[in-house]
């Protein structure tokens, strides 16, 4: 009886780290966009056309890496679209999100729409040798696939990127205070697209994560809000890659139990129980924004502003 | 060389005319490039789009039908985005009057009901599509949530409430199992204006609201204040607006004005409540909105542009063989050039090259 509970919280775990790896990637790059200034509601957008093009990228060329990479790069060129817009051009950045998330779900759509029903082979798991045999732990830490190991470099790459290196001090500069960073010399609207650009690349790599190894199959919409978890996850966070990492984990850890729930037949309505991590969002958000309005807002001054810089 | 946006001293007039019809035009254009690399005549399957469903009376008819609820949403958030801020959950306060309304023609069905139960099931939609708009407000208002956030979220649960209601309490008993409710009884559907069409009431009432957000938009205080709310916060601040309680108005009357829509939609074109059944009015109001200007005349306008996208998609389906997503698509791309194109009112644009430059500061 105890083997068996260990098998099954086994599986659970493993199951939850691969539900929570696409939400923290998109939230990730969202994270790196938002600390320099620039809120891209677009990621729900990013990340259809990364699951996407990261399927047919996958399924016409027979490679899993290539359709990652076709996956990275439609996540850039659709934020490429936001930055020429909202940077270039200086147009709200909330409707733009929105007509970047519009665009690519319909966008996605066209494109899938001769890649539904089509099967590739899933993304294979790592087994780090001898780890990956360690028992319980093993298969958890050493036997997962090239997403979900990438996803914890980026969270440590960011983390070390925005706190310990120079770049870093100026990006976070610039989302605190556009107006002096400028002052000082700093290319205000050159980093941000490089930050947005970042953003996309991420968000795209977590839709090929969905189209790729999550379920190895398109379908239209299949995103099903996460880019959306995704932007609440970094406010979740206060815009700390740390923060970010264990509340994508809560969110997959939500996403599971609820499915868990459902399979067990505990004669509660599925739709209740699929309605959980969207309630859970609303929920997090009203009590950690709470929590923040007696400390001040954690949330990068310039975040959302449009930036024209005189001469 | 390059490009410098430069901020006009005064918002030009000409330019906000002309900008949405720019961003029409770009559209066009690019979208018989699209339609060039899908294998089809781009004149011809342009003409099929906006141009076909002008020449006769039943498109004409549905196209009216189809902007009812675009242009009541877009009334509703145009409100909000004036005041600067941010309601985009309205395809679920729209879902949600829907199912407030349908409660009464379901728990009606089939007894002998009077004239009453149209007009409640029109104040039970409206009203719940107001509280429903109130949670995000609330969010925001007490807790400092981002009200842009909460507001999506709820589309989902209502979709998902939406889903489990049909399939569960209300499912027709004689439906073959398919998940819907019983055809609505007459007493519980909205009239048709003209005998042998579509077109019901609700045309009529969505002119009114136009009419009404026209009316209280430019000649009231409250529109006033919702505008300098908006544009100038401290301003507003100093004259003694409370932005608190402007945020949880606006969410309201949009809010309200989504659940109207919602189950007038239900009670009209559709007769029964189904999951799915808005192909996403909620969020195409959003791009009605800015297409429109947030003015309410130029709301009218755009509802009316973007019910005959939805139109022209569904033929250009049939008879061009193109993806339905095709029109999602073109919707995306027309936002896209409509918020570029606003950025001509607010400022200049000048092509500077880098020696000039370098000589001004010399």
């Amino acid at each position: 009886m105890g083997l068996l509970d260990a098998n099954l919280l086994q599986a659970i775990i493993l199951s939850v780290i691969v539900a929570s790896t696409p939400l923290l990637l998109a939230a990730c790059g969202e994270l790196v966009a938002e600390r320099a200034g620039v809120l891209n509601l677009g990621v729900e957008g990013m990340m259809i056309m990364g699951a996407v093009c990261g399927f047919a990228g996958a399924h016409l060329t027979g490679s899993t890496l290539l359709g990652t990479l076709a996956g990275i790069l439609a996540g850039v060129a659709m934020a490429a679209v936001f930055a020429a817009l909202t940077l270039g051009l200086a147009v709200n950045q909330v409707a733009t999100g929105l007509a970047l998330t519009i665009f690519g779900l319909g966008l996605s759509g066209l494109i899938g729409a001769g890649f539904v029903g089509q099967r590739i082979t899933r993304a294979p798991q790592l087994f780090i040798p001898v780890l990956s045999d360690l028992p319980f732990v093993g298969p958890i830490l050493f036997g997962q696939d090239a997403f979900v190991y990438f996803s914890i470099v980026l969270v440590v790459g960011i983390w070390w990127f925005l706190y310990s290196t120079r770049p870093g001090l100026v990006l976070r500069a610039i989302g605190d205070n556009h107006a002096s960073a400028h002052a000082l010399g700093y290319p205000v609207l050159r980093l941000r697209a490089a930050a947005v650009l970042f953003g996309g690349a991420c968000a795209g790599l977590a839709g090929a994560y969905l189209s790729l190894a999550y379920t190895p199959f398109f379908i239209a919409g299949m995103t099903a809000g996460r880019g959306w978890i995704a932007l609440a996850l970094v406010v979740f966070a206060s815009w700390r890659p740390g923060r970010l990492a264990a509340g994508a984990y809560l969110f997959g850890a939500v996403t599971i139990l609820q499915l868990h729930a459902q399979g067990a037949g505990l004669g509660i309505p599925p739709q209740l129980m699929t309605s959980l991590p969207y309630l859970a969002t609303v929920i997090v958000l009203i009590i950690i924004s709470r929590a923040r309005g007696t400390a001040g807002s954690a949330a990068p001054a310039s975040l959302g502003l449009a930036f024209v810089p005189d001469r | 060389m390059r490009l410098v946006l430069e901020p006009r001293a005064e918002r030009s007039v000409a330019a906000a005319i002309a900008s949405p019809l720019i961003a029409v035009g770009l559209t066009l254009i690019t979208m018989s490039i699209l339609f060039a690399f899908l294998g089809k005549n781009p004149l011809n399957a342009l003409s099929v789009y906006f141009l076909h469903p002008l020449t006769d009376s039943y498109s004409l008819q549905e196209t009216a039908v189809k902007a009812t609820p675009l242009v009541m949403i877009a009334i509703g958030l145009s409100l909000c985005y004036i005041a600067n801020v941010w309601n985009i959950g309205a395809e679920g306060q729209f879902v949600i009057g829907a199912i407030a309304g349908s409660y009464i023609a379901v728990k009606t069905q089939g007894t002998d009901a009077g004239a009453w139960v149209l007009p409640a099931m029109l104040v039970l939609g409206a009203l719940a599509g107001a509280l429903y708009a109130l949670i995000p407000a609330l969010c925001r208002v007490r807790f400092g949530a981002s009200e842009i956030l909460v507001s999506l979220m709820l589309v989902y649960v209502a979709d998902l409430l939406l889903d489990y209601l049909v399939r569960g309490p209300w499912r027709d008993p004689h439906g073959y199992n398919f998940p819907t409710t019983a055809e609505f009884d007459p007493v519980a559907t909205v009239p048709i204006l003209i005998e042998g069409s579509r077109l019901h009431i609700g045309a009529m009432i969505a002119l009114v609201v136009v009419a009404i957000a026209w009316t209280v938009l430019g000649r009231t205080i409250k529109g006033f204040e919702i505008k300098v709310v908006g544009a100038a916060p401290k301003a507003a601040r100093f004259a003694g607006f409370d932005a608190d309680r402007l945020v949880l108005f606006t969410f309201a009357v949009s809010g309200g004005l989504a659940g109207l829509a919602g189950i007038i939609e239900v009670a009209g074109p559709v007769g029964h409540l189904q999951p799915g059944f808005s192909p996403g009015y909620g969020f195409t109001a959003i791009i009605v909105a800015f297409l429109g200007r947030l003015n309410p005349v130029g709301i009218l306008i755009a509802g009316l542009f973007l019910a005959l996208t939805f139109i022209g998609g569904e033929q250009a389906q049939i008879s061009l063989k193109v993806p339905l997503d095709l029109t999602k698509v073109f919707q995306g791309i027309l936002l896209f050039f409509v918020l570029a194109c606003d950025s001509l009112i607010l400022y200049r644009f000048r092509l500077i090259t880098t020696r000039r430059a370098t000589d001004g500061i010399a």
